[in-house]
C-alpha cells in the first residue's frame, strides 16, 4: 500500500494504481476525455494533467503511478488554466451544434465545457469539415465532432480484436477512419459508439428519436444468445429507441451488433403474436391450445408410422438454459429420440 | 507498371515476392510500403490491402502508417519529380519565391502537386542537408544549388520539350 | 603520412551538389594520360573525401605535394587539367585559384575532434579509417575494459547527447546497463530532421566507421547484441556509405559473432525513415522501427527500461556516437579539456544563412557566438548588419545581435530562451523579417505534429493562424498577448518535445523583437518580406516603358504601351515581385 497526499488529503492506494484512479477513489474528480478504465492509456487529451511536487512539468495523472509520499495537486490555478485552454482548443475545432446533437445531455465534452465555463472561442480559424457521410447501415460517424481521443480505435483493437478503424494522416489533419476512407465495413458491434465521449459516433437508428430526459430506462437481459448480456433499453412511448449497457454489468457494457442494434423486431408489425396453422395453403391465426394439439397429434402420427428416430428437435440459442433443458428432455423422454440440437451459432 | 493503370491481378507476383523478401522480419511494414512504392510509383489501394491481408494485419493499420509518413503517396505522381527544399537556410534565401515561380510555370494551384497531364510533380521537403548552397531544388534526383528562378525554369523547359 | 603526391576531392553533401563527381572524374582522366603518368614517377593517389567544411566554396580540392597541402576552391572540371599540369606535375600552385586567408581562419579557429578525420579520409575505405587509428578504441575496450569501465570513461568525459536534449551519455548507458533483460538494443538516431542542419549527414557520409565504432562500444557497455541505424531516406548517399561500411566491418569481423575474438556478439541493421520529423523523438522513433505510426508515448517508462519492442534501449545521436572512439582513444580528460562548465567537448554546427563562410564547423563548447560568426564565419554576407542567430532549429530560438557575446553551451543558450539543439545555426541579417522566420518554424512544426495530443495538434494550428493573420495585415493588438498565453500553454501541456518546444521560435522573437510584431500588426513589414503587407507600384518618372515588367507579370496586372510609363492594377497584383526583379531602372517601388 502506498500513502500519498492528493489536494491535501491523505490517500492510501495500491502500488499499481495511477494517480487518477487513486484520486477518483478518494472522491477527488479529475477531468478526462481519452481515458477509459477498460482500455490501455493514451495520454492524448491532456485534461488530467496534475502537478506533482518535485516534477517540474505537469504530468498526466492517467499514466503516472502513485508513489510513496507523493504530493499531488489536481487543480491549481495553472492546471485549471491549461484545462480551459485545452477545452477552448477542442471546441475551436468542433461544430458546437449541441442543440441538434444526438449526444447532447450525455456528452463528456459538453459537460466539461459547462463545468469550466467555456462560452467563447478566442481562436478564429479553420475547422475540419468532411463532406461525405459514412454509408454503413448502423453507425453514424460524424468525424467533425471527433476529438481523436483514440477510445474507438482502442476498443476495436483491444476488446473486439477487429481493427476496423485506425488513426490516419497526422497533425491537424488526423482522422480516425476505415482503410482508404471507405465506408465502415465491420461487425458493427458498436463498442466504438459506446465509448465515444462526444457526438462523433452515434447509432443511426437512434437519430432524432428522443432526448435522454424523455426516456424510461429498463434493465433487462439480452434474448439473442445464451451469453446473457445485460441491456438497458431506452423506452419512449412504449417503443425501444436505443439500447446500451452499463460498464458495471458483468458484460462490462460490451455488446454485439444484435444486442445493440437488433431491437427493431420488438415493435415490428410483422412480429408473430399468436401461433399460425396453414390451412388450404394459407396461414391462419389459432389459439395456443389448438396449435399444441395439432402439433402433438402430428408428432404422434409420425412416430407411429416411421418411428421416433424420424423426428428431430432443433432449439434456439435465444432460449434460456432452462428452456433448452426442458426441450431436450421433451425430445428424449416424450418423443424418444436423441436427435436434438440447438443453434448456438448466432 | 507505373502510373494509373494498376491491376492487382497483374501485380500479385511482384507483391508476393515483396512479401517473401520480408517474411519473418519484425516490423517490416515501412520497408514493405517503401518497396511497393518503389515498384509502382505510388501506393495503390489494392496493393496495400493485398499486403495487409497477406500479413493478416488490419488494413486500417497499413492505411494509418501510409498516411502518417510524408514519403508515401496514395496517388500516382508525375513523370518528372521536382523537389523544392524549404529548409530554413533555403527559406531565408527565397525558396518560397522559387516555388511560386515553378507553380505558376507548371500551372499548379495551391493544393495541387501534380500537373493534369501527369508530366510534373512538385513537392516541398524540409531540408535535404545541403544548406550551404541554398536555395536548393532537386529535379529528378539531380541537386541544383544556389537555384535562381530563371535557372530552374530553364531546366523545366528542357524537360517539357523532352516529352 | 608519406611524402607522396595525393589529391583529395570533397564529395560531402555540398561537394557533390556542386559537381564533385565531375571534378573527380576529370582528375581521373587527367592522371591516366600517358604524359602525366610518365611525369609522375612516384605516382599520385586520388580519392574522394567527406565534407571538408566550407561548403559555400565547393568543389574544394586538396593537393598534397611534398608534405604540403594546398586547397583549391570553386573547382570545376575545366580547371582540372591546368591544376594537374601546372601544379601536380609542374610543382607550381595556381595562386589565384587557391583559398584565401579567410579560409585559413575558417579552418584554424576550429577545434576538430569528431570531424578530425572527416574530409581527410576516403569514407568508402575501411583501411583508410584504420590507418588513422580507427577501431583501436574497439580493440582496447573489448580486450582490456569491462563494460562498467567503459561507462565510467564516458561519464568522466562529460559527453552529453548531441541530438538536442543534452542528456549525459554515460548516465544513459548506465541506466540501461542496470536493467536486467534477455535482450537490449542500441539505436543510432540518424533521422536528422531539423531544417538547416546537416552535421549528421556530413559525418555519416564522411566517416561512417566512427559512428559504427561508437555503436559497437556502446553496445558492449550496455550489453546489447543488436543495433539499428534509423536514417532518413532523404540521405541516399549516407545510406549507401553506411551499407558499405557495415559490409566492410562484417568482413573484418568487427561486427557479427565473436568480434575480434572477444566473445562479444553484435550486429547492426539499417532502417530507413519515411519522412516524419517527430520520429526524432525517441519513443516515436522506436515505434517507427517497429513499423507503426510514429506517435510518441508518455514516459516513464523510459526507453532505457522499456524501449524498442519493450526491451531496454539506448538511443544516441550520430555525433554523440562518433565522439565515442575519439574519447576512448584519447581519454576522458582530454575530451573534457575542451568546453566550459557542464558542457564538455566540442560541437559541430551547420553554419548557414546570411554568412560568408557557410559550412560545417566544429568548435569547443562554450565558445562565444561572436567568434563563430565573425572569426570562423567571416562575417555577414555583403557585409550587412547581423540581426540574429537562430539556433536549435524549430525547437530553438533566436539570439539577437545584441547578445553576440553569449557563450554557446547548453546552459547559456537555455537561459536566453534558445537551445544548442542538434547544431543548426542560421545567421539572419537586417533583411530578414523575424516575424516571418518565427512563422516559418511554426509552419514546420505544425505540419510535423503527429496529432496525438490536443495542445500540439490544435494549439500549433491556432498559433500559426495568428501568425498568418499578423503577417498578412489582419493582426489585432490583442494577438500578441494571445500568442504568449497560448504559446506558454502549449509548452506546458504538450505530450512530447515537439509540442513542448514548438512555441519557442515565437516566444523568443516576441521577447527580443516585440516592436517588429507591433509594426506588422500596424500593417507594415519593415524588412519587406511579408508578401501581403507589400504594395508594388511603378514610379512613372523612372519607367522607360521597356515592357520587361509587363512580360514578367503572370497575373496580367501590368498594363502600358511601349516607351510609356506602365501601371500596376492593385486588384490583380498577386505580389509575386517578378516586376521588381526584372526592372533594370529601379522604377518598381516596393513599400
Amino acid at each position: 500500500m502506498i500513502n500519498l497526499t492528493i489536494d491535501g488529503k491523505n490517500v492510501i492506494a495500491g502500488k499499481d494504481m495511477t494517480v487518477l484512479d487513486a484520486a477518483r477513489r478518494a472522491g477527488i474528480s479529475i477531468p478526462t476525455l481519452c481515458h477509459h478504465p477498460k482500455l490501455t492509456s493514451f495520454g492524448g487529451c491532456r485534461l488530467c494533467l496534475v502537478e506533482i511536487e518535485g516534477i517540474p512539468r505537469p504530468v498526466t495523472s492517467c499514466t503516472t503511478l502513485v508513489g510513496e509520499n507523493m504530493v499531488v495537486k489536481t487543480s491549481t490555478p495553472h492546471i485549471v488554466e491549461l484545462r480551459k485552454t485545452i477545452l477552448e482548443l477542442l471546441l475551436s475545432d468542433h461544430p458546437n451544434d449541441c442543440m441538434v446533437c444526438e449526444k447532447a445531455g450525455d456528452c463528456t465534452l459538453q459537460d466539461l465545457a459547462y463545468y469550466y465555463g467555456i462560452s467563447e472561442n478566442p481562436y478564429e480559424g479553420e475547422r475540419r469539415t468532411y463532406e461525405t457521410r459514412d454509408g454503413n447501415p448502423f453507425i453514424e460517424r460524424d468525424m467533425e465532432k471527433c476529438i481523436l481521443c483514440s477510445r474507438c480505435v482502442k476498443v476495436c483493437d483491444e476488446v473486439q480484436g477487429v481493427g476496423a478503424i485506425d488513426f490516419a494522416y497526422r497533425g491537424f489533419q488526423s482522422k480516425i477512419c476505415p482503410p482508404f476512407e471507405r465506408d465502415l465495413d465491420c461487425e458493427f458491434c458498436g463498442q466504438c459508439v459506446a465509448v465515444c465521449p462526444t457526438g462523433a459516433l452515434t447509432g443511426k437508428l437512434w437519430a432524432h428519436k428522443g432526448r435522454q430526459k424523455n426516456v424510461n430506462k429498463v434493465d433487462t437481459v439480452c434474448t439473442y444468445c445464451g451469453t446473457g448480456c445485460n441491456l438497458t433499453l431506452h423506452v419512449k412511448n412504449n417503443d425501444i429507441i436505443r439500447v446500451d449497457s452499463a460498464m458495471s454489468t458483468w458484460n462490462e457494457g460490451w455488446l454485439c451488433a444484435k444486442g445493440r442494434f437488433g431491437y427493431s423486431f420488438v415493435s415490428s408489425p410483422d412480429r408473430l403474436k399468436t401461433p399460425l396453422i396453414k390451412k388450404r395453403g394459407k396461414f391462419k391465426e389459432v389459439s395456443w391450445d389448438e396449435a399444441l394439439d395439432f402439433t402433438a397429434s402430428k408428432l404422434k402420427n409420425i412416430i407411429k408410422k416411421h418411428g421416433a428416430d424420424s423426428v428431430g428437435g432443433l432449439s434456439s440459442a435465444r432460449c434460456t438454459t432452462e428452456e433448452n433443458y426442458l426441450f431436450q428432455k421433451f425430445i428424449r423422454a416424450a418423443v424418444g429420440t436423441n436427435n436434438v440440437d440447438h443453434c448456438a451459432r448466432l | 507498371m507505373r502510373g494509373k493503370d494498376f491491376s492487382v491481378e497483374q501485380a500479385a507476383g511482384t507483391l508476393e515476392s515483396l512479401y517473401e523478401k520480408y517474411r519473418g522480419e519484425k516490423g517490416a511494414v515501412i520497408p514493405l510500403l517503401q518497396d511497393v512504392q518503389e515498384e509502382f510509383g505510388y501506393l495503390p489501394e489494392e496493393a496495400v490491402n493485398w499486403i495487409a491481408d497477406r500479413l493478416e494485419v488490419p488494413r486500417s493499420f497499413f492505411f494509418g502508417v501510409a498516411t502518417f509518413y510524408a514519403q508515401f503517396h496514395l496517388a500516382p505522381r508525375g513523370k518528372n519529380i521536382i523537389t523544392a527544399c524549404s529548409g530554413t537556410a533555403c527559406h531565408v534565401k527565397g525558396s518560397e519565391r522559387i516555388i511560386n515561380f515553378i507553380k505558376r510555370d507548371l500551372g499548379l494551384t495551391d493544393k495541387q502537386e501534380t500537373t493534369e497531364d501527369m508530366g510534373f510533380t512538385l513537392e516541398k521537403v524540409n531540408c535535404v542537408g545541403v544548406c550551404s548552397i541554398s536555395p536548393v531544388v532537386i529535379i529528378n534526383k539531380k541537386v541544383h544549388g544556389k537555384a535562381a528562378p530563371a535557372k530552374i525554369l530553364k531546366e523545366i523547359k528542357l524537360l517539357k520539350k523532352k516529352k | 603520412m608519406a611524402k607522396e603526391t595525393s589529391i583529395r576531392v570533397c564529395m560531402g553533401p555540398g561537394g557533390i551538389a556542386s559537381g564533385g563527381e565531375e571534378v573527380l572524374r576529370a582528375f581521373g582522366r587527367e592522371l591516366k594520360k600517358s604524359n602525366v603518368k610518365a611525369a609522375l614517377k612516384k605516382g599520385c593517389s586520388m580519392h574522394h573525401v567527406g565534407c571538408m567544411g566550407l561548403c559555400a566554396r565547393d568543389v574544394l580540392v586538396e593537393v598534397v605535394l611534398n608534405g604540403k597541402t594546398y586547397t583549391y576552391q570553386y573547382v570545376t572540371p575545366d580547371m582540372v587539367s591546368t591544376i594537374v599540369s601546372k601544379h601536380v606535375v609542374g610543382g607550381k600552385p595556381i595562386k589565384e585559384w587557391l583559398v584565401d586567408d579567410s579560409y585559413v581562419n575558417f579552418i584554424k579557429k576550429q577545434t576538430k575532434v569528431v570531424l578530425s578525420d572527416c574530409g581527410r579520409i576516403n569514407p568508402e575505405s575501411l583501411d583508410a579509417y584504420i590507418a588513422v587509428g580507427g577501431y583501436e578504441a574497439t580493440r582496447s575496450v573489448l580486450k582490456s575494459k569491462t563494460p562498467e569501465d567503459t561507462i565510467e570513461i564516458i561519464k568522466e568525459s562529460g559527453l552529453r547527447g548531441r541530438g538536442g536534449a543534452g542528456f549525459p551519455t554515460g548516465r544513459k548507458w548506465e541506466f540501461c546497463r542496470a536493467v536486467e533483460s534477455d535482450r537490449k538494443y542500441i539505436i543510432c538516431n540518424a533521422d536528422e530532421g531539423d531544417p538547416g542542419a546537416f552535421m549528421d549527414r556530413a559525418l555519416l557520409e564522411g566517416n561512417p566507421h566512427a559512428v559504427l565504432e561508437g555503436m559497437i562500444i556502446g553496445a558492449y557497455a550496455i550489453g546489447a547484441d543488436s543495433g539499428y541505424v534509423y536514417i532518413r531516406a532523404e540521405y541516399p548517399l549516407a545510406v549507401e556509405r553506411l551499407r558499405l561500411a557495415l559490409k566492410h566491418a562484417k568482413k573484418k569481423k568487427l561486427l557479427g559473432r565473436n568480434i575480434l575474438g572477444s566473445g562479444f556478439n553484435f550486429d547492426i541493421k539499417i532502417k530507413l525513415g519515411a519522412g516524419a520529423f517527430v520520429c526524432g523523438e525517441s519513443t516515436a522513433l522506436m515505434y517507427s522501427i517497429e513499423g507503426k505510426r510514429g506517435m510518441p508515448r508518455i514516459t516513464p517508462p523510459r526507453s532505457t527500461e522499456a524501449g524498442l519492442w519493450g526491451k531496454p534501449t539506448v538511443l544516441n545521436n550520430v555525433e554523440t556516437l562518433a565522439n565515442i572512439p575519439y574519447i576512448i582513444r584519447n581519454g576522458a580528460n582530454w575530451f573534457a579539456s575542451f568546453g566550459k562548465g557542464k558542457s564538455k567537448g566540442t560541437k559541430v554546427f551547420a553554419l548557414t544563412g546570411k554568412i560568408k563562410n557557410s559550412g560545417l564547423i566544429e568548435v569547443p563548447m562554450g565558445i562565444s557566438l561572436r567568434k563563430i560568426v565573425y572569426d570562423i564565419g567571416g562575417g555577414i554576407e555583403e557585409d550587412k548588419k547581423l540581426k540574429a542567430v537562430q539556433t536549435g532549429g524549430p525547437s530553438g530560438g533566436c539570439i539577437p545581435a545584441s547578445m553576440i557575446d553569449i557563450n554557446v553551451d547548453y546552459e547559456s543558450l537555455a537561459k536566453v530562451g534558445s537551445i544548442v539543439g542538434s547544431g543548426g545555426m542560421i545567421v539572419l541579417d537586417e533583411d530578414d523579417c523575424m516575424v516571418n522566420v518565427a512563422k516559418y518554424f511554426l509552419q514546420f512544426t505544425q505540419s510535423e505534429s503527429c496529432g496525438k495530443c490536443v495542445p500540439c495538434r490544435v494549439g500549433t494550428k491556432r498559433l500559426l493562424e495568428i501568425m498568418e493573420r499578423i503577417t498578412s495585415g489582419r493582426g489585432k493588438t490583442s494577438d500578441l498577448a494571445l500568442l504568449e498565453k497560448l504559446g506558454n500553454d502549449v509548452k506546458s501541456a504538450s505530450l512530447c518535445g515537439l509540442g513542448q518546444a514548438a512555441p519557442n521560435p515565437i516566444l523568443s522573437t516576441i521577447k527580443y523583437f516585440r516592436e517588429e510584431y507591433e509594426v506588422h500588426i500596424a500593417g507594415r513589414c519593415p524588412s519587406k518580406v511579408c508578401k501581403e503587407l507589400l504594395t508594388y507600384s511603378i514610379i512613372e518618372e523612372l519607367c522607360k516603358g521597356c515592357c520587361a515588367c509587363l512580360r514578367a507579370c503572370s497575373s496580367g496586372a501590368i498594363t502600358g504601351e511601349k516607351k510609356k510609363p506602365h501601371r500596376i492594377d492593385q486588384s490583380l497584383c498577386v505580389k509575386c515581385g517578378a516586376c521588381f526583379e526584372v526592372c533594370k531602372f529601379k522604377s518598381v517601388d516596393r513599400e
